[in-house]
């Protein structure tokens, strides 16, 4: 049984076999991996040590303290918070010691090559095809889009469908896909804030090996499971002080301009204002209930929640700054890495944040699934339920 | 595990998941609906039985009084689940007004003596002669003392009608105790059948000079403020669960009503909503019990509590369709509740205005 004392004493350990001040960055990070201190709820050998997941905190400040260099983990969010834990579920032994430790070093980066033109809410639909060869191999083609990260990553995460003869949900399977291959052309997306987070990504004749597949033929939809089920954990997920989130800006504006301000925005500000605090203390909550052993439904929620109030506070903030509201920073085509809410201004929130309520699940999509989970109310009516995916309507 | 120190604990202890399941049985057994609807249009709308059993049995009216005054010396926590299990079953009992309102201005005062240990123990009931509607902080009516009695005339005080005393500020800043009996109690015709007003004149009553009305009253009506949204929440969450289970029961096209998407969306966001509305009460009542940011905490709450109770009992009554406007139905007795509720200690529009100081968001 690994234990907070027996981390502590086995970081200690670590850090003195591998100076951090004296350690180049990458074997650093290596030799954290090879102790079992990355992730120490993984397996030993891939990364960890079978230890209680929460006692990585005890790793990371110890780590910290002593000036230890990070793996980016932002960077690098899709292969940590949704490729790794699939590969570990559904993963040969081979894929496990192959992809686990340059994921989490970040030598490789990884996106997800899920949505389509065709298939959003309705992902199960997705029509890119992957037909077996007479060799056992793979060849896929189609086209996804909403891909994060694609221009740097070297794998990707892919559902194709296998099957078009059985209902959507069945002839689906999971793949790891060569993000160099050369019938693999990533395209930038440009947003309605002017750059481009994201990436279509078109696939002609990309050749993957059976070896690369993860899970069963046709079970790909519930290996998709894990890794959008860790997905809805990503987000909405953060603890916040007081005015953490958007409201924060808002606020100071508020107080360092009184020339801005006027009666009608000053009763929506403080409404917003109020609706932002409950909708912190929401949060704070069910962070409270995991913390005891009883997590509530409220997790559901909180992205519903949080995508309304940074879409009417940014609203409001473009409304306050009158004049200046009717510019904009910088409409320059850019591919910026990480979203960042805060360093741009206040057009550039209003309209980043219109995506909230569109990706990872839809407003609509959460409410529905609010009402029948939470709620136990009766499931939408299903009529693609036995039917083929070739027959499907589109 | 404890929430860290920065943060209030929003969660229910066991004990007090315990001490809720205790105040629900005995509501289900003794505060039926029917009884309910049957009483509020007698001379008689509260139930003093019920209250004897709350206050004496189970020992809740002294949960914020200490145990060395005659009390239980609990918090402002155990108080506001009692309040929302109440809320819940619009219970015509005066906790709100004599367990929580009197008896925080009591425990302002250096001269309440037996007072306080009388309304703790249930031996007898205490209002503050203060109109329901008064915000905490904001100015309120005072009766004149002239040759040691007072003398004049207070309306919308929640509960009159059943209180042994009065707690009534004096325009010379005392608050006074006066004994029902020398007072001449009127009751209102009021919005809210299970909490009623009542007009209070006074002329020529002795009084009893308990301490200062200011602080008193201030301390009192925040701490109503606070614990009120527990009642609310209490009141919200009947709303929700009662519609959730009417529409998965009621039949119309061949289907539950609960199957048609733009019911389920509403729904979906009233529980939204209504979760939030648990985390501000808990927060509130946590402030209250602590002391830590309690201003703030108390006026968000109020500002968040009163239009989502409203809403879910207006949603309630919308989603029950023709049985949710008749009398028959219990449903109407939440909206009562709940729409005087968002006037009681302050409109959610007076707290919106108190936090423009508190947080430093001025007005034009």
């Amino acid at each position: 049984m690994t234990d907070a004392a027996e981390l502590r004493r086995r970081t200690e350990e670590f850090l003195a076999a591998h100076p951090p001040a004296t350690t180049d960055r990458l074997d650093f990070l290596r030799a954290r991996f090879d102790a079992g201190l990355a992730w120490v709820h993984f397996p030993q050998g891939l990364g960890g040590l079978d230890a209680p997941r929460s006692l990585q905190a005890v790793v990371d400040a110890e780590l910290e303290a002593a000036g230890a260099p990070d793996n980016d983990p932002r960077r690098i969010g899709i292969g940590l918070g949704m490729a790794a834990p699939t590969i570990l579920q559904y993963g040969t032994e081979e894929q496990k010691r192959r992809f686990l430790r340059p994921l989490w070093t970040g030598e490789e980066v990884w996106c997800q090559l899920f949505s389509e033109p065709g298939a959003g809410s309705d992902l199960a639909a997705l029509g890119t095809r992957a037909v077996r060869e007479s060799g056992g191999d793979w060849v896929v083609n189609g086209q996804k889009v909403w891909t994060s990260s694609a221009h740097l990553a070297r794998w990707a995460i892919l559902i194709a469908r296998t099957d078009p003869d059985v209902p959507k949900h069945r002839g689906i399977t999971y793949f790891v896909c060569d993000m160099t291959d050369p019938g693999v052309e990533v395209r930038p997306l440009r947003q309605i804030t002017g750059e481009a987070e994201f990436n279509e990504v078109f696939l002609t004749d990309v050749r993957i090996p059976d070896t690369h597949r993860l899970g069963e033929v046709g079970d790909g939809w519930r290996v998709a499971q894990t890794t959008l089920n860790n997905e809805r954990v990503a987000i909405g997920g953060m603890r916040l002080p007081r005015e953490g989130g958007m409201i924060g800006p808002v606020a100071r504006t508020w107080r360092d301009r009184p020339e801005l301000r006027t009666h009608d925005l000053h009763q929506r500000l403080l409404t917003l204002w109020v609706e932002a605090e409950v909708a912190r203390l929401t949060g704070e909550r069910l962070r409270q209930q995991l913390v005891a052993g009883q997590p509530g439904p409220e997790g559901a929620g909180m992205k519903l929640a949080f995508a309304r109030l940074n879409q009417e506070i940014s609203g409001l903030e473009v409304e306050l700054r009158g004049e200046e509201g009717l510019l904009y920073d910088d409409w320059t085509m850019r591919r910026p890495e990480l979203v960042d809410f805060t360093g741009r201004d206040a057009g550039y929130r209003y309209l980043r944040s219109k995506g909230n309520s569109i990706e990872g699940g839809t407003s609509e999509v959460l409410l529905n699934i609010v009402a029948e989970r939470v709620l136990g109310l009766p499931a939408e009516p299903r009529t693609d339920k036995d039917v083929a995916w070739k027959d499907l309507a589109r | 595990m404890s929430p860290t120190s920065t943060q209030p604990d929003l969660l229910y202890s066991q004990e007090e998941e315990a001490l809720r399941a205790a105040v629900r049985d005995l509501l289900t057994d003794h505060c039926d609906a029917a009884g309910v609807i049957a009483r509020v249009e007698t001379d008689a709308p509260h139930d003093l039985a019920l209250w004897k059993m709350l206050a004496d049995g189970m020992g809740l009216a002294g949960l914020l009084v200490p145990e060395d005054r005659g009390g239980q010396g609990a918090t402002h926590r155990e108080a506001a689940v009692v309040l929302e299990e109440l809320g819940r079953a619009v219970a015509p009992v005066p906790y709100l007004t004599s367990a929580v309102v009197a008896t925080e201005a009591l425990l302002a005062c250096a001269d309440a003596g037996e007072l306080v240990e009388e309304l703790a123990s249930g031996r007898g009931i205490g209002v503050l002669a203060v109109g329901l509607h008064t915000a905490p902080g904001a100015a309120f009516p005072a009766v004149r003392l002239e040759d040691g009695t007072l003398h004049g005339e207070l309306t919308g005080i929640a509960d009159a009608a059943v209180a042994d005393v009065l707690l009534v500020p004096a325009d010379d800043g005392g608050l006074y105790a006066v004994e029902a009996g020398a007072a001449t109690v009127v009751p209102q015709t009021s919005l809210d059948l299970t909490r009623p007003l009542a007009r209070v004149v006074l002329d020529g009553a002795p009084g009893r000079r308990l301490g200062e009305a200011g602080p008193a009253v201030r301390r009192a009506l925040r701490a109503g403020a606070g614990l009120l949204a527990s009642e609310q929440l209490g009141v919200a969450d009947w709303c929700l669960t009662e519609t959730v289970r009417h529409l998965k029961d009621r039949k119309q096209f061949n289907r539950p009503v609960g199957g048609f998407q733009a019911l389920k969306h509403r729904l979906a966001q009233l529980w939204l909503e209504v979760a939030g509305l648990r985390a501000a009460a808990r927060a509130a009542a946590d402030a209250l019990a602590t002391g830590v940011d309690t201003d703030v905490t108390v006026t968000v709450a109020q500002a968040h509590a009163s239009p989502v109770a409203v809403r879910a009992a207006e949603e309630a009554v919308q989603l029950h369709g023709g049985i949710g406007m008749t009398w028959e139905h219990p449903v109407h007795l939440r909206l009562k509740r709940a729409k005087a509720d968002s006037i009681a200690h302050g409109t959610a529009g007076a707290h919106r205005e108190k936090l423009a100081d508190l947080v430093d968001l001025r007005a034009p």
